[in-house]
């Protein structure tokens, strides 16, 4: 039984956006949209245009609606230009360029009123009933057929983009020449002479028609998916293997970094399944070598026997997670955050993780670094909380979030010396004892004269020999579990007021939302709100939450159905009276507005669970952790 | 160079007097020994099972792994650090029931590794059930009216899956299983060594005499080409895989290591991992 007392509207009405102002202000950040049939090149055009919007200063975030198959079918491109760093799905379009009827019939109702659709005149395009958007066209087919390639269309429409933007077309043209040179310099002479076309027709048709954006700060950044990121930060942090297996939307890190690792020696091993791949993980981790693999809930749920394989022989693993719809199939294109449970606590018996969760894609580099010393250091499984939109989705990333000289240096400091090792002699190093304060001994590797050592997921003594007497059994729990209590590392990060009367909290892609919903609450209710970004998921870093929190209330949200990140707070003893939750669970992002309504609702009154999506607004929900609980019919 | 009782470990093997196991163990230590392997330097990687314990008794590196998936791992590691001299070591069940799915992939992958089998046709561990190499018929606590599934072929299924060294052994006949592992090592790609490693507790069927009056030996056939893969299916299929010897050798081997693009012949165990701040730069370049 689901109680539903209120519903907020989903939609944005008309007209509201806050960034669209009419008249000659100049924009603050632009959404442009392309839609069209699957796999006819707008994917190509769209990376175009976020590369150059990127290499102009911009700040992008571009995102796309995809089905899982590869031809045919709609699919767009929306990209969200600013001049301040946004993380987030837009709350409406402002330029939508509709190469088919289709596009038109799914994405005009999204189009702000003052808004244009631009359209192929060959299409002979209708808006739908009540759409005041402004409806244009250019004979593009047409102008096509006379430059004589089919290529030419996307660089028409980018063209005409630039010109509607106010964007100079230069950009657009040294780009051109950087990426088309080797094809010669009579297709680029052609590509800059398409993209003049379409400008000049539109400068020429609607000379007063402009969505003119504020000029960027003209520092160039870098533009790249999680995944990308992801791959960067393990290749830095010492990475030199990858065992995985295909899945959507993880494939692209082993990708990278198979083109990346002749550069460096590294080796990337596509696996017959996924519990092959962790346990090769587990075996170039035992022989030394910084290995990672990458997967997705699927996969996850099939390493979980791995990954305790790891925690009992304290074997470092960096695990990427690019969460997506679940359980089992689920839905593999959609974003979800739903496998924080399972990173966690996934797999039978209780072992040492640590699970991160990165805030955006260029947090991703450092963080992926990270993780490979974490796992080295604490000897264990170190799982990186991804998902969907982070994973597969451009993103800005600041030149100083990339800078090597700014990101963690490789730390090997837990393995053996080898002379000491040696000078030992034989049968005297003992791998599982507690050598240091938090119960970590320094591993030896294989080669190490003296230092072999029985790794075995069965339980054994400090030698590694299989021995199940109480007292050890105690021992080695307590020291394995124990270990992962002091994680160093840079927990929580707090944005926003001090002293907030409301603290949103969140991880992963619903951080851009979150951020940006704080000045909205703000601005709404008068009331001071702050923002924490949970960077350490498990072990839950309790005590850095309750004091970033104070005595506001806490409203985590979260893209899955059962509150996971809630219910680990309320686990670790987070007071229940604070938290609040928000929860969408229907492939979609969160947008601003749904988190600015929930941040109201919750400075309003009582209501501690709170829902949204589904073609629904934010509305109250019966307690989501509670699912744990078994009710009365 | 190392000697026999420094491969040997203090712990007392725990397997049943008489188990084919002792056998198959002491024949791998001999071989390293005779090769002149460091201990160090050599990895036992193994699965789960009443094999799985042999990495207790070796004083070689060893990871006791999943049930399964000893192949992953020891691949891995060869990979990590080629300098190394690994053995992934389990039972029929580990290797051609739960791991089977391993074992076909790490037959076609080709890393230079060695996996011995010991394959006894039961479940002793969890003391006796049926295993995928139980003959039809065979009567367990699984299958007391008799086993009605065949028998899997693994000799067969890794000549099928391109595996360049096959070998078959017998734990008891200790001069042939020393020299079949010695010349399995040295091989330059993955090469399997299953040693029929009689149980002597569950399996009162195929016992050390049954193998003995069984087995073809190759070693006593001067006309055997094993060059010849097409012969040797022939052989595997005609003997029903009671046969010991080296059934097939690749004369052009051609490693998985030698494959990958900008591998070096350093262990990356033991490459320097700094980035290099130029390289950096150029992979950086690609996102602007």
């Amino acid at each position: 039984m689901s109680r539903v007392d209120w519903i907020i509207p989903a939609s944005t009405p008309p007209g509201v956006a806050a960034t669209h102002e009419e008249g000659t202000a100049l924009l603050q950040e632009v959404c442009w949209q392309i839609g069209g049939e699957q796999g006819t090149g707008l994917d190509s055009t769209a990376e175009v245009f976020n590369t150059v919007c990127s290499r102009s200063g911009y700040y992008v975030y571009a995102y796309k609606t995809f089905a899982s198959r590869i031809k045919g079918g709609h699919t767009d491109f929306t990209t969200r230009l600013s001049v301040n760093r946004v993380q987030a799905p837009a709350e409406g379009v402002h330029l939508l360029v509709a190469l088919d009827q289709e596009t038109i019939n799914l994405c005009a109702k999204n189009v702000y009123p003052e808004g244009i659709v631009l359209a192929d005149t060959a299409i002979n395009p209708a808006l739908p009933e009540g759409i005041t958007a402004k409806l244009v066209t250019i004979p593009f087919n047409e102008m096509t057929l006379q430059l004589g390639n089919p290529m030419m269309r996307n660089n028409l429409v980018l063209g005409a983009s630039a010109a509607f933007l106010g964007l100079p077309l230069q950009g657009f043209k040294d780009y051109a020449a950087k990426r088309w040179g080797r094809k010669g310099e009579e297709f680029v002479n052609l590509i800059w002479t398409a993209m003049e076309q379409g400008y000049d027709y539109v400068s020429t048709h609607w000379p007063g028609l402009k969505l003119d954006l504020q000029p960027s700060d003209g520092r160039e950044k870098l533009l790249m998916t999680g995944n990308e990121a992801a791959a960067l930060g393990a290749v830095a942090g010492g990475c030199r293997a990858i065992f995985s297996y295909p899945i959507t939307p993880a494939s692209e890190i082993a990708e990278t970094l198979v083109k990346i690792f002749p550069k460096v020696g590294g080796v990337a091993v596509q696996m017959e399944d996924e519990l092959g791949s962790i346990v090769a993980c587990v075996g170039a981790g035992f022989a030394g070598v910084r290995a990672m693999t990458a997967t997705s809930g699927p996969g996850l749920s099939l390493m979980q026997e791995g990954l305790g394989l790891a925690s009992m022989t304290e074997t470092p693993v960096v695990l990427v997670d690019t969460q997506r719809g679940g359980p089992s199939t689920g839905m593999p294109t959609k974003h979800e955050q739903s496998d924080i449970l399972a990173m966690c606590l996934g797999g039978h018996g209780a072992g040492p993780r640590i699970v991160l969760a990165p805030g955006s894609t260029g947090e991703l580099i450092a963080m992926t670094a990270e993780a490979f010393n974490l796992a080295d250091n604490y000897q264990c499984p170190v799982l990186i909380a991804s998902d969907l939109a982070l994973a597969l989705f451009q993103q800005s990333v600041e030149p100083e979030e990339a800078a090597l000289e700014k990101l963690p240096a490789i730390d090997r400091s837990s393995i053996a010396d080898p002379a000491e090792v040696a000078a030992l002699g034989r049968g005297v190093y003992q791998r599982y004892n507690k050598a240091d304060g938090i119960g970590i001994t320094r591993r030896s590797l294989p080669g190490m004269t003296h230092g072999q050592i029985l790794a075995t997921g069965s339980e054994h003594n400090g030698n590694g020999k299989v021995f199940e007497g109480t007292e050890n059994r105690v021992y080695m729990m307590d020291r394995r579990l124990g270990k992962v209590r002091k994680v160093k590392t840079e927990a929580v990060r707090y944005f926003g007021s001090e002293n907030a009367d409301l603290v949103l909290i969140a991880f992963g892609t619903t951080l851009g939302a979150a951020k940006e919903a704080q000045a909205k609450v703000e601005a709404a209710t008068g009331k001071k709100v702050g923002v924490l970004q949970v960077r350490l998921i498990f072990p839950v870093p309790i005590d850095e939450i309750r004091a970033a929190v104070g005595s506001a209330k806490a409203l985590v949200v979260e893209s899955n159905a059962n509150a996971q990140l809630a219910f680990l707070l309320k686990g670790a003893g987070f007071n229940p009276d604070q938290l609040y939750s928000l929860l969408k669970y229907d492939g979609t992002l969160f947008t601003v507005k749904e988190i600015v309504d929930a941040g109201q609702v919750v400075l309003a009154d009582e209501t501690h669970f709170l829902v949204t999506g589904g073609g629904l607004g934010v509305r109250a929900t019966i307690d989501p952790t509670s699912t744990l609980i078994a009710k009365e019919a | 160079m190392a000697t026999l009782a420094e491969f040997r470990t203090a712990e007392k093997a725990w397997w049943c007097p008489g188990c084919g196991d002792f056998g198959v163990l002491a024949a791998l230590q001999k071989a390293l020994v005779e090769l002149g392997v460091e201990p160090e330097n050599v990895v036992l990687v193994s699965g789960i099972g009443c094999s799985g314990r042999m990495g207790n008794y070796i004083n070689s590196y060893n990871l006791h792994a999943l049930h399964g998936r000893a192949l992953p791992a020891a691949q891995a590691i060869k990979l990590a650090n080629r300098e190394l001299t690994v053995i992934a070591a389990g039972g029929d069940g580990d290797g051609f029931a739960i791991g089977m799915g391993h074992y076909m992939h790490a037959l076609r992958r080709n890393v230079d590794i060695t996996y011995i089998v010991m394959d006894n046709m039961v479940y002793g561990l969890t003391k006796g059930q049926t295993s995928p190499t139980s003959e039809r018929g065979f009567v367990t606590k699984s299958t007391p009216k008799g086993n009605i599934e065949k028998p899997v072929n693994q000799l067969q299924l890794a000549l099928a899956s391109g595996c360049g060294f096959v070998a078959s052994g017998l734990s008891s006949n200790q001069k042939q299983l020393v020299e079949l592992i010695k010349r399995a090592i040295q091989y330059p790609g993955f090469a399997l060594v299953s040693c029929y490693s009689p149980c002597v507790t569950f399996n009162k069927v195929n016992t050390f005499d049954f193998f003995k009056s069984h087995l073809k030996n190759l070693d006593e056939d001067p006309n055997y080409d094993r060059h010849d893969r097409f012969r040797a299916m022939h052989l595997l299929m005609e003997t029903e895989e009671l046969v010991t010897g080296i059934i097939y050798e690749d004369r052009e081997p051609v490693r998985y290591e030698d494959q990958i693009a900008g591998y070096r012949a350093q262990g990356i165990v033991n490459q320097d991992w700094t980035m290099d701040p130029a390289l950096w730069e150029d992979l950086l370049a690609q996102y602007k």
